[in-house]
């Protein structure tokens, strides 16, 4: 986890025109719109080289479950697009471990490697960023 | 008569699913659908709540709903059955109406 980084990065960070943006994720997929949204946006923000995290937490946590079917549903998976943020520098990944229990999940449940953090330390991450967005 | 509950809000998020348990009648049928699918995997903060459900009622899942989220059906709570778009309408048939937990 990035902690507070210090002046020199932040100031470079200004010089570059770079905000950290962190993207909350805390809705189901395929329910709502909401978790499908929110890839679309991390992918443009991606694309303005922006330093971007995103965390997982209640429900959101299960948008990276692995083994998503959708064909029976018609609907498209969109999960593939996890693994592929790689590509695109959005290596930033955290998930609630208090959320993942919650639902009777591990870490070896998700379908990318991300970094799993407690309640308390995924708000000290809330607190370090530029702009936070919630879906 | 005899009514077959659907809920399809996540029983993370919402009270549905409580609401619904409290007041399902003995008898009756809950069919979970979309994201209230969630509520029939075994081993969550709300698994031990539907195992009591069982016990006065019959609790049903929606199949590709469960496949479309990647949730295991060798995960789901012993007790619940797994049905398929074929079996949500004969659970409509079968009972006197639909009520719709939304």
């Amino acid at each position: 986890m990035s902690a507070d980084d210090g002046a020199e990065a932040a100031n470079e960070r200004t010089e570059r025109n770079v905000k950290r943006f962190l993207f909350v994720n805390r809705k189901a997929p395929y329910g709502t719109i909401y978790a499908l949204e929110a890839l679309e946006v991390v992918l443009i923000s991606a694309a303005f080289d922006q330093d971007v995290t995103l965390v997982f937490l209640d429900d959101g946590v299960c948008q990276l479950k692995k083994g998503q079917q959708t064909k029976e549903t018609g609907m498209k998976n969109f999960s593939p697009t996890y693994r592929a943020l790689e590509g695109y520098d959005i290596e930033k990944l955290y998930v609630e471990k208090e959320s993942l229990e919650h639902r009777g999940l591990t870490a070896d449940d998700l379908l990318v490697p991300v970094k799993v953090l407690t309640t308390e330390e995924i708000g000290a991450l809330m607190d370090q960023q530029d702009i936070v967005i919630s879906f | 008569m005899t009514i077959l509950h659907t809920i399809n809000k996540s029983p993370f998020q919402t009270t549905d699913l409580d609401s619904c348990l409290r007041h399902a009648r003995k008898g009756s049928a809950i069919l979970l659908i979309e994201d209230a699918v969630y509520a029939a995997m075994g081993n969550t903060g709300i698994s031990e709540r539907v195992g009591e459900a069982l016990k006065n009622t019959n609790v049903y899942v929606l199949g590709p709903d469960l496949d479309a989220r990647g949730l295991e059906r060798e995960r789901v709570v012993r007790g619940v059955e797994i049905v398929d778009y074929g079996g949500f309408v004969d659970l409509a048939v079968e009972h006197d109406h639909v009520q719709a937990w939304v």
